[in-house]
């Protein structure tokens, strides 16, 4: 079965074969992937996507690689949770968390769309891998590299949180510290990029390392027996995310996939202190204008998203909407997932649930949808952000007394 | 103004391969009539037909960029250097 046909600008829809290029070099439009869907219609089936491994590679049919998977074979496939207890608590009918702060091997969705980038740039021959990273996708190309035996550059700003550090180096990549944003890293390796014959998976590889994210949707649906939520909730840093989710939902509708209509409406979620793309949808216009980022929610400051643009026409062309977060919103978010359903994610959670929070109360989300949340990140890579706001209760002795004495004084704390 | 300019692989093929170029100009618009000048046809790559810069394209004026400082009426000075970067990149 033949399914890939190269590459086509998304814009002006000029075709290209399959290669490690990421821009239209007629109108410097991204590139996509293209498939022959006519000859996946009826080959891909929920019988056969059911009949794939527990893993993202059960839509193997639906991701760019030519073979079988080279690394992160057991990438994906995480819980989604009926979180009943954040439903009550948010006063909602039907609320859902998908958990990629278990994904494998590096806790966060990053793993889909390097398992997929790396796969890649083996079938084309590279033995080198890159990214720039503010941090995630950092930890999971050092991992994927290490699996495939393959040198690994990682380009990250300095003043990255140190978990998110020592959770690269521990791969033996060579780790890049950048004095400068995010959005500096990344100007930096673009022009990298152009110069070494790296496979960058979030530069050059983009048009197959992106479609990775497909597979975070098409398990939402599978898991929701192949129909569609009222809303999904997604974070926001490129932009990438919560259009592949989209592309996803489409790409099910395409094969025939689904049960009823397609429903969904996708919302934006990002940090106040870094929220361009929310900002765009607030405003109501398709011209980004980029920021400079202040926020805790470190993995989501990108202040010039390479697909903001796209971002934006998601919620729009869903009838979706999008959401700031403040930083205490982001805290109290974290908090609030961890007390209700023992889910501990990281700071880009607590903007996830800040903001799916915020679009309930404003009756943007109706309380009787369904309603999905996106956790992309696990909270033990950013401990820093919650060091001052939680403490041990009691400090005591090795003695029942000592105890005794503590637990009545948390009583009367507490009474 | 004699001024470095970094030009991205997909406008090689108008610079006749030449990834760095020596151009002139007192602001951002003048640099890019001058390059128009030197490599016909660049111009209309980079601005769209209102004379805007084209959305996936970013330039980069000392690594600065030009959003944050006057657009296209950014003011280059001998030495300086100008990036053409193409937009779509990174992830996180």
């Amino acid at each position: 079965m033949e399914k890939l046909n190269g590459l086509r600008c998304r814009e002006c829809g000029r075709h290209y074969p399959a290669a490690p290029v990421h821009v239209c070099e007629f109108c410097f439009g991204p590139l996509e992937v293209d498939y022959h869907y006519d000859a996946l219609k009826g080959v891909v089936t929920r019988e056969s996507i059911a009949a794939g491994p527990p893993s993202m590679w059960r839509y193997r049919d639906l991701l760019p690689i030519e073979g079988d998977a080279a690394v992160g074979h057991h990438v994906g496939f995480t819980p989604l949770i009926r979180a009943k207890n954040l439903a009550d608590e948010l006063g909602c009918r039907e609320v859902w968390v998908k958990n990629d702060s278990v994904c494998h091997p590096t806790w966060s969705f990053k793993d889909r769309v390097v398992a997929v980038a790396v796969t890649k740039a083996l079938e084309f021959g590279f033995d080198t891998v890159a990214c720039a990273s503010t941090g995630n996708l950092a930890n999971s190309v050092a991992a994927h590299a290490a699996e495939g035996r393959l040198k690994s550059y990682i380009f990250i700003p300095a003043d990255l949180e140190q978990g998110k550090i020592l959770g690269t180096l521990v791969y033996s990549p060579t780790l890049v510290a950048v004095h400068g944003t995010y959005d500096e890293v990344n100007r930096l390796c673009s022009e990298i990029a152009d110069k070494y014959r790296w496979a960058f998976v979030n530069v050059n590889f983009r048009p197959y390392y992106s479609e990775g994210s497909k597979s975070y949707g098409f398990e939402i649906i599978e898991q929701l027996g192949w129909r569609t939520p009222g809303h999904i909730v997604v974070p926001c840093a490129g932009g990438s995310l919560i259009t592949k989710i989209w592309k996803a939902i489409k790409e099910l509708k395409t094969l025939g996939l689904l049960e009823g209509p397609v429903r969904t409406k996708m919302h934006a979620a990002q940090a106040l202190g870094c929220g361009p793309i929310v900002t765009m949808i607030k405003n109501d216009t398709d011209v980004l204008v980029p920021v400079r980022p202040n926020t805790i929610a470190k993995s989501l400051a990108i202040g010039n998203p390479a697909d903001g643009y796209y971002a934006y026409k998601t919620t729009k062309e869903s009838g979706g909407s999008g959401e700031h977060a403040t930083d205490e919103e982001i805290i109290e978010g974290m908090l609030l997932l961890a007390r209700t359903e023992g889910i501990f994610t990281e700071t880009a959670g607590g903007v996830t649930v800040a903001a799916a929070k915020k679009l309930i109360e404003r009756g943007v989300i109706p309380r009787d949808e369904s309603i999905v949340i996106c956790v992309t990140g696990n909270g033990l890579k950013t401990p820093d952000a919650l060091q001052d706001r939680l403490q041990t209760h009691a400090k005591i002795k090795p003695s029942l007394s000592a105890f005794d004495r503590a637990l009545a004084e948390l009583k009367s704390q507490t009474s | 103004m004699p001024v470095l300019v970094r030009i991205p692989t997909p406008l090689r093929t108008i610079t006749k391969g030449n990834a760095e170029i020596q151009a002139k100009g007192d602001t951002v618009d003048s640099l890019v009539a001058d390059l128009e000048r030197q490599f016909p046809g660049l111009k209309e790559r980079l601005l769209d037909e209102s004379g805007e810069l084209r959305r996936f394209i970013n330039i980069y004026v000392n690594q600065e960029d030009i959003r944050f400082l006057q657009a296209q009426k950014t003011t280059l000075k001998d030495g300086d250097e100008v990036s053409i970067v193409p937009a779509i990149a990174g992830g996180r």
